[in-house]
């Protein structure tokens, strides 16, 4: 009868960027070395992803600051070497383009560089991906170039259970996390536990079991992929579907079972495909695989363009590409 | 200088020799627990800040032992234990750095203040106008000082900076700011604690500028012939070394005692090039240690 005395749900549906702010709110209330700083977050953040974080935790907390992603991103860094954990928004990850020597020559390297003497406990939250026609400087998906640089955790989670989860587990480790978040992503909704437990990195989620093909994906092409599924299944073909999760470490293990079984890999991403992190998945499983241990192979990505404003090129080079996977099944 | 001619060094270094003062009155200043972050020139700070001294020659020489294992170098020397947040490669690097550090130190509830070394050449980059902001936005206790050696690598810094200087780039954002003979390792020692004691009674940040030269090239291997003989002869009459000397002297403190002073100095680095010398090199396995801790088992089959 009265909402107050109804006991509070284990698990409650919300969306993704609602997951992360619970997540975010979870580990603030547990650890008050937690802070945030970035762009707009006292005022809740671009994506509401810090509502009402002001108000409990402070402005030293939750620091709003200039547009210096250089500085937020240095700034984080040096709170971190003195023992707290900043959580480092970078509004999208596009922007973080502004901060890369303080990414890349400072944070990835500073542990290895002294020899242990520090280790970087931060998270840097960039959302990213297309959204919205938001054209080439506000869509772009770089996570292979990050997969590929010694020190960074990254994660691309495509639930909200996932994003927080992961998001917790980003908190609370040693590592700086570069934590990619699906813009497109942020109104789905899905079931998040009230205790959000850490979620390990480098473990895929099997969306959906197969014997036919496997399809590995990661981060905003995750619901397409699922749904491709859905379309194979009906014409009699059985995908499995790996979520990746996290990029570095990646589930190696889980999609050379998947390989070996269905003798198909097929690798979808939303960044562009060539030097795509797809290259890498195809590569190790050959590599482990033998040469004549797949039937067929394929990866499926973005064409090498800027992201243009008008939405068709795109949505019609997709369409040309979703064939692909049905070619793959042809005999031969 | 001796080691890296001598081929006992794997890499080259940035020598601070003429730049002694700033670290060392900068340093005088300063509690255990405050902070400072450095420059690709940092010998001097991290010896002023208390640095290990065997670990860091061992570090120079790339060998087992060395205060960053071997990894950094000269470049990159770090002693956390003493407050010392790591030299960095990177021209205005360790600005941001340091303000992080400033702010996660008041978050934890510390009075600790943060010092952050910069050359000249860093006045015309981003973190160091982006920083200025940050500092006097954020109220941070920082002092921000400008080591200005007048080079910028190899370039005159006066060739390439437009407006009056650091100190009115300073002002602009409202940051105070004083300049000091920067050879002068006491007058050095005043400004630092006066501005220190602002800092350290919540005024926030404010900026050293200290005037100095570097007497020898950008780097051990640039003889730097190609400046003009008649400046670094004058440079060299002002050595802050030298000149500390005369002004003890005149002070009335004996030069025996000076000289004991020095012998000890040299003897100390010569026991610690002695003993880097004979230090193993380090273990290959540990190439792999302290990457991250996530995925450490992919390594080395990645």
């Amino acid at each position: 009868m009265e909402a107050a005395q109804a006991p509070s749900p284990a698990v409650e549906t919300v969306s993704l960027v609602e997951a992360t702010r619970r997540a975010v709110i979870q580990e603030m209330r547990r650890d008050r070395t937690v802070w945030v700083l970035g762009e707009d977050v006292a005022r809740g953040g671009i994506f509401g992803q810090y509502c009402g974080l002001i108000e409990e935790f402070g402005p030293d907390r939750v620091v709003s600051t200039p547009i210096s992603e250089a500085t937020i991103m240095g700034v984080g860094l040096g709170a971190a070497l003195v023992g707290t954990r900043p959580i480092i928004e970078m509004r999208i990850f596009d922007f973080a383009l502004c901060a890369m020597d303080e990414l890349v020559n400072q944070i990835a390297k500073i542990r290895y560089m002294f020899g242990g003497q520090a280790k970087p406990a931060l998270v840097i939250r960039a959302p990213h991906g297309l959204w919205r026609s938001s054209a080439a400087q506000h869509s772009q998906s770089f996570e292979a170039w990050f997969a590929h640089l010694p020190g960074l955790v990254v994660a691309v989670p495509a639930t909200p259970a996932d994003a927080a989860g992961l998001l917790v587990s980003a908190v609370r480790a040693d590592d700086p996390v570069l934590f990619l978040e699906p813009k497109a992503l942020f109104g789905a909704t899905g079931g998040v536990a009230s205790e959000i437990l850490p979620l390990p990195f480098g473990v895929a989620r099997q969306a959906r079991s197969g014997k036919d093909l496997t399809l590995v994906c990661w981060s905003s092409i995750v619901p397409e992929c699922e749904r491709a599924a859905d379309v194979l299944a009906g014409q009699g073909i059985d995908a499995e579907v790996l979520d990746l999760r996290t990029l570095w470490p990646w589930d190696e293990a889980a999609v050379l079972d998947s390989a070996a079984r269905t003798r198909r890999l097929l690798v979808v991403h939303e960044a562009v495909r060539a030097g795509g992190f797809g290259g890498e998945i195809v590569s190790r499983v050959v590599e482990r695989l033998g040469p004549r241990a797949l039937r067929a192979v394929l990866r499926v990505g973005a064409p090498r363009l800027p992201v243009p404003f008008i939405p068709n090129p795109i949505d019609q080079n997709r369409c040309a590409q979703s064939r692909s996977p049905m070619d793959m099944m042809r005999p031969g | 200088m001796a080691a890296h001619a001598a081929g006992d060094l794997p890499g080259f270094l940035h020598p601070s020799i003429g730049q002694e003062a700033v670290a060392a009155g900068v340093c005088s200043v300063l509690r255990p627990d405050d902070r400072i972050t450095s420059t690709h020139r940092g010998h001097g700070h991290a010896l002023a800040k208390g640095a290990d001294v065997r670990g860091m020659m061992r570090e120079l020489f790339g060998r087992a032992g060395g205060v960053c294992r071997g990894k950094g170098g000269s470049t990159h020397i770090a002693d956390f234990k003493v407050g010392m947040l790591g030299a960095n490669g990177v021209v205005a690097g360790g600005i941001p750095i340091a303000l992080g550090a400033a702010q996660g130190l008041r978050l934890l509830g510390s009075d600790a203040i943060v010092v952050s070394f910069f050359g000249d050449g860093a006045i015309n980059r981003g973190p160091f106008l982006e920083g200025l902001n940050w500092a006097a936005l954020y109220r941070l206790p920082v002092l921000l000082v400008c080591e200005d050696n007048m080079v910028a690598a190899f370039t005159a810094t006066s060739s390439v900076t437009a407006g009056p200087g650091v100190v009115a780039r300073a002002q602009s954002c409202g940051v105070a700011a004083e300049s000091v003979d920067g050879n002068d390792a006491e007058a050095v020692a005043e400004v630092a604690a006066r501005l220190a004691a602002r800092i350290r009674r919540g005024e926030g940040p404010h900026l050293l500028h200290a005037r100095t030269y570097r007497l020898l090239g950008h780097t051990s291997t640039d003889a730097a012939a190609w400046r003009d003989p008649k400046e670094v002869d004058e440079a060299k009459a002002r050595d802050p070394l030298a000149c500390a000397r005369l002004r003890l002297i005149a002070s009335g403190v004996a030069e025996v005692a000076l000289d004991a002073i020095v012998d000890e100095a040299r003897a100390e680095m010569e026991s610690a090039r002695s003993d880097a010398l004979a230090a193993p090199w380090p273990d290959p396995a540990e190439a792999w240690d302290d990457v991250q801790d996530a995925g450490a088992e992919l390594m080395e089959t990645a």
